[in-house]
């Protein structure tokens, strides 16, 4: 009567199979966690009283004082603002050439390696160390702060930008290939169209990176709201610099919700 | 017109997708190819616009050399082939009248097509494809807003927009309802009549075949096995193409669903 018992069934295991090696790689991993842990040293009397000032900063916040250095906070956010805009926009002008040329099914190997290793070069490179770079070329400033930001969306842009084309619908490249067209021609009537939506929502996603990356690098002599910042920080002004990044956030959330209209739109 | 000698393609994992396939087709010839999956129905229209590049063997178009161009001279060839696919192919962001003028991209320079300032000679000949294949209301609609049926249509303005010599089509049907699909091979019959237009329909519903094309080429594993008339092809030569089956039963099924098709249009129409 084989049929009438019961026949017991366990989910395969999928990535290690030999029980020996997967319970010997989980005890590794928690005794390394936990020797790890255990190896970060604490100064439990340096908290204390860091705590004292954290919640000084954290009282200014609530009263945030918009008007004794409105000046200053209205220059640092224009320049803050020019620098996301511009270095945005020429970014992205930038980053379509190199991403067109980092896809592999549009460009050839010797273009591709090329156009590979610029996006690799620029995402390597971590912002912060990039402005201390150009700040040191080209002086305090938020052209210095442009310049960062630029390289940085390129890298980004043209990464996206290169795995949208390689993930395109072949067969619709294929049909206008198959009518005469010329390599131009393939790109604007076949790749265009299919990844036109998604390059306008990855700009805007980028213009809210650039900014809130401009009151970043702004802490290193970048211009922009985050030199502002940085001063008001140094002079123990908490409650202006409750007010800058209040207003910080605010125009984060503006341009989180706005770009994600349009880029609803333009599905 | 079209003359195909010798041809084999071997793909760089070794798979031996055609092996020494010679035929020729005259003005005007429907051609229907058919063969079980991965028999190189696909490779072999691909290999004659040389989307796919063929390893042995020599195409000529007329007097055209197809194999063994490259660059320009390889894209005024392309345009003398229209290509009709299975999922269409449309672009389908782009709107219904694109899609037909993409047809024209191997005759115009990159900024007239850029800009989509195509000569009006060309836009008239787009509409009145249009007109021809019934989609004149839907020439500023976008792509993917047309059914299975009428986005086939603009494949077949698009194709026949390129004013070609021969049509390539890649299992028109595979996507389409059992009626609709009907429609497209009439109408891709008509076409290839009115103008004189030879034709490759690579097609895997012998039923269709064998109603719709006045020559049938049998491929197997990437070789020859028949060339004839429909009417050549028996059970005992769909039986050397495809294995053993029973072929009468398929026809009579495909009879009842036609039956059961009309019993329906009756039905709706009040008759039973």
């Amino acid at each position: 009567m084989a049929s009438d018992a019961v026949r017991v069934w366990r989910r395969p295991p999928i990535l290690i199979r030999d029980w020996r090696w997967r319970w010997g790689i989980y005890a590794v991993a928690v005794i390394y966690l936990v020797m790890a842990v255990s190896s970060v040293e604490v100064n439990w009397a340096r908290v204390y009283e860091g705590l004292e000032r954290g919640w000084r900063f954290l009282q200014g916040f609530l009263v945030p004082d918009f008007t004794s250095r409105w000046n200053d906070i209205r220059s640092g956010l224009v320049e803050s603002l020019t620098m996301t805009v511009t270095s945005t926009i020429v970014g992205v002008l930038i980053s379509i050439p190199i991403g067109i040329g980092a896809a592999r099914n549009l460009a050839p190997l010797p273009v591709y390696l090329i156009c590979r290793s610029v996006i690799a070069i620029s995402r390597s490179l971590q912002e912060i160390i990039v402005a201390i770079l150009f700040v040191a070329m080209f002086g305090f400033g938020p052209f210095a702060g442009f310049l960062t930001l630029t390289f940085a969306t390129v890298g980004f842009m043209a990464k996206l930008l290169a795995e949208d084309i390689e993930d395109i619908d072949e067969g619709q490249a294929e049909a206008v290939r198959a009518t005469g067209a010329s390599w131009w021609q393939v790109v604007n009537y076949a790749v265009q169209p299919q990844v036109m939506p998604r390059l306008i929502g990855l700009s805007l996603y980028r213009l809210d990176i650039n900014f809130r990356e401009s009151s970043v690098i702004g802490i290193v002599g970048a211009g922009g709201i985050g030199a502002t910042l940085n001063t008001s920080i140094d002079r123990y002004e908490y409650d202006s610099a409750g007010a800058i990044l209040l207003i910080i956030i605010v125009i984060v959330m503006l341009a989180e919700y706005s770009s994600g209209f349009v880029r609803k739109w333009v599905q | 017109m079209l003359t195909v000698r010798n041809l084999g393609k071997t793909y760089k994992t070794g798979d031996r997708a055609l092996n020494d396939v010679s035929f020729s087709v005259d003005a005007g010839q429907v051609v229907g190819l058919i063969g079980p999956s991965g028999a190189g129905k696909s490779t072999l229209i691909r290999c004659v616009n040389r989307l796919v590049e063929p390893t042995s063997g020599k195409i000529f178009l007329g007097d055209t050399e197809l194999t063994g161009l490259s660059g320009p001279g390889l894209r005024t060839a392309r345009r003398r082939i229209g290509m009709i696919f299975q999922e269409y192919a449309l672009v389908e962001r782009l709107t219904v009248m694109e899609n037909v003028l993409s047809g024209r991209l191997g005759y115009v320079p990159f900024w007239r097509s850029f800009s989509r300032r195509f000569p009006q000679a060309d836009v008239d000949k787009a509409f009145a494809l249009l007109a021809r294949v019934g989609l004149t209301d839907h020439a500023d609609k976008r792509a993917d807003a047309l059914s299975g049926g009428q986005r086939q249509r603009v494949g077949i303005a698009r194709a026949l927009e390129q004013d070609p010599e021969l049509l390539l089509i890649d299992e028109p049907t595979a996507s389409l309802d059992p009626k609709t699909s009907r429609q497209i091979m009439r109408l891709i019959g008509e076409i290839c009549t009115e103008r004189n237009l030879p034709a490759i329909i690579n097609i895997h519903d012998v039923v269709l075949a064998q109603a719709f094309t006045q020559r049938i080429i049998g491929l197997k594993a990437g070789e020859v096995v028949f060339d004839g008339t429909p009417d050549e092809l028996t059970d005992d030569v769909l039986t050397s193409i495809y294995g053993e089956e029973d072929w009468t039963a398929m026809r009579r099924n495909e009879g009842d669903t036609e039956d059961a098709a009309s019993l329906e249009i009756e039905r709706l129409a009040g008759l039973v």
